[in-house]
């Protein structure tokens, strides 16, 4: 498990499918976008904040 | 032709056999040096590192970060600084304080800028490497044919005393540990610890985290209060760093450093697998990237297209296929520019878009873009720069 301080998350659209495409996030006071893959660290570590019950992902802006 | 039928090949003024036969056909070399070796059975010897960028060549991040009081990624590509339930705070660097003759040109060094001499139960300070299990399949683990792997490396350090490293198979939750001793302060030693094979469960071969390798640099009594945990067990955190002497964190004189990391299979560590940079650069590619601009060079992101009036965009091919889809970071929401030979636009926000092991879209936010114009994307300052991370 990453230790990571994330202060922000909202998801953001695919300009194609106008589904979620990735999650805008500031992770260690660094904005990052973040895959939708749960292989990748940092989105791993979104689900499990989300789970825990610290973190809420905003919706995407239309 | 004939046949000499011995059981020891032994030079004459040598008190023991180079080369002892047994009755399976099986030969035992005694020898610290076999020479001459062109091939094994026609082929390349091949690649013994299962660690990459183990001579700390890489720094794509930084070369020295000053002030770190958490964990991540920092300096040396591959290799993560760890630190739980402490105050201290490290200075890390790609060194060039290197093992006289060795071959090496760097090494990790962590030093100790502000020290917390009250070492909370629950503190740990460690340096990883991690491995996809798709690359550890070799190593036979949950099968009664598991390997022992090797962990060689070379060790300087301010503090003498004992270490502890931990192998952690992290799809079983199981772990194995063993100590090292520096003995002289300030001096460069090499190291070598051979950890059996497990022969209870196995590595997932996918591209996820298996395997961690631990150095310990303090821990506090949650993590030795046990037996350590010197043959594979299911993971007790107790049993990890039993045994450990020296705290990093407990003085500003404390420093670590070290280079020449190398996991190979088998109970012999041989010398360290020296890689090209060019080699190196993209293994670790595999798991993060970065394009920074230099001096005016190195700028140039892509040719890029107007999506609207408010964003441009591009395509950028990753330097490698990546481990898995990337997260992208940037210096500034605003460190790239779309434009033409008569026209700039000054992004004000970075997004990604469908990011992939291979590619990955970029989209920057401005104002007056056209539609379905061409553009030229790229850094707009020195300094500025984009990152793609799939690391472990």
């Amino acid at each position: 498990m990453d230790k990571m301080n994330i202060t922000s998350a909202q998801y953001v659209l695919s300009k194609f499918s106008n589904e979620n495409d990735i999650i805008k996030a500031t992770i260690d006071g660094v904005e990052v976008s973040v895959p939708l893959d749960p292989s990748n660290r940092h989105y791993a570590e979104i689900l499990r904040q989300v789970e825990a019950g610290t973190l809420t992902i905003a919706e995407a802006a239309q | 032709m004939s046949t000499l039928k011995v059981t020891n090949l032994q030079h004459a003024s040598s008190g023991s056999a180079s080369i002892t036969l047994d009755s399976a056909g099986t030969a035992s070399f005694n020898s610290k040096d076999v020479s001459g070796i062109a091939s094994i059975n026609g082929g390349q010897i091949g690649v013994a590192n299962l660690v990459q960028n183990g001579a700390m060549t890489v720094a794509q991040r930084a070369t020295s970060v000053t002030s770190v009081s958490t964990e991540g990624y920092k300096t040396v590509d591959r290799f993560k600084w760890t630190m739980d339930t402490t105050s201290s705070v490290y200075t890390l660097t790609q060194s060039t304080d290197v093992p006289s003759g060795q071959g090496f040109a760097n090494s990790f060094k962590a030093e100790t800028t502000t020290a917390d001499a009250s070492l909370d139960a629950n503190c740990q300070v460690r340096f990883e490497h991690r491995f996809e299990g798709q690359d550890l399949q070799q190593l036979a683990k949950g099968t009664s044919n598991a390997k022992s792997v090797t962990l060689s490396f070379w060790v300087k350090a301010f503090q003498t005393g004992t270490y502890v490293i931990n192998l952690q198979d992290t799809d079983n939750s199981r772990l194995i540990a063993a100590t090292y001793t520096v003995d002289t302060s300030a001096t460069w030693e090499y190291k070598t610890v051979t950890f059996t094979g497990d022969t209870t469960g196995a590595f997932t071969n996918d591209n996820n985290l298996s395997l961690v390798i631990h150095w310990y640099l303090s821990a506090g009594s949650t993590y030795t209060s046990g037996t350590l945990a010197t043959s594979w067990e299911s993971l007790t955190n107790a049993n990890r760093a039993v045994g450990q002497t020296v705290d990093i964190a407990d003085s500003t004189s404390n420093y670590w450093a070290i280079t020449g990391v190398q996991l190979e299979v088998g109970s012999q560590a041989t010398p360290f697998e020296h890689r090209p940079y060019g080699d190196e650069l993209a293994r670790c590619q595999r798991y993060y990237w970065r394009q920074e601009r230099t001096s005016g060079t190195n700028g140039y992101v892509g040719t890029a297209s107007g999506w609207s009036t408010t964003e441009i965009f591009t395509i950028v091919r990753h330097p490698t296929t990546m481990r898995a889809s990337p997260s992208l970071s940037y210096s500034a929401s605003n460190a790239l520019t779309g434009a033409t030979n008569l026209d700039s636009r000054l992004g004000s926000a970075i997004t990604s878009g469908q990011p992939g092991t291979d590619n990955i879209l970029i989209y920057i936010d401005v104002s007056g873009a056209t539609e379905g114009k061409a553009y030229t994307m790229y850094l707009n300052n020195d300094g500025n720069w984009i990152a793609c991370d799939a690391e472990l």
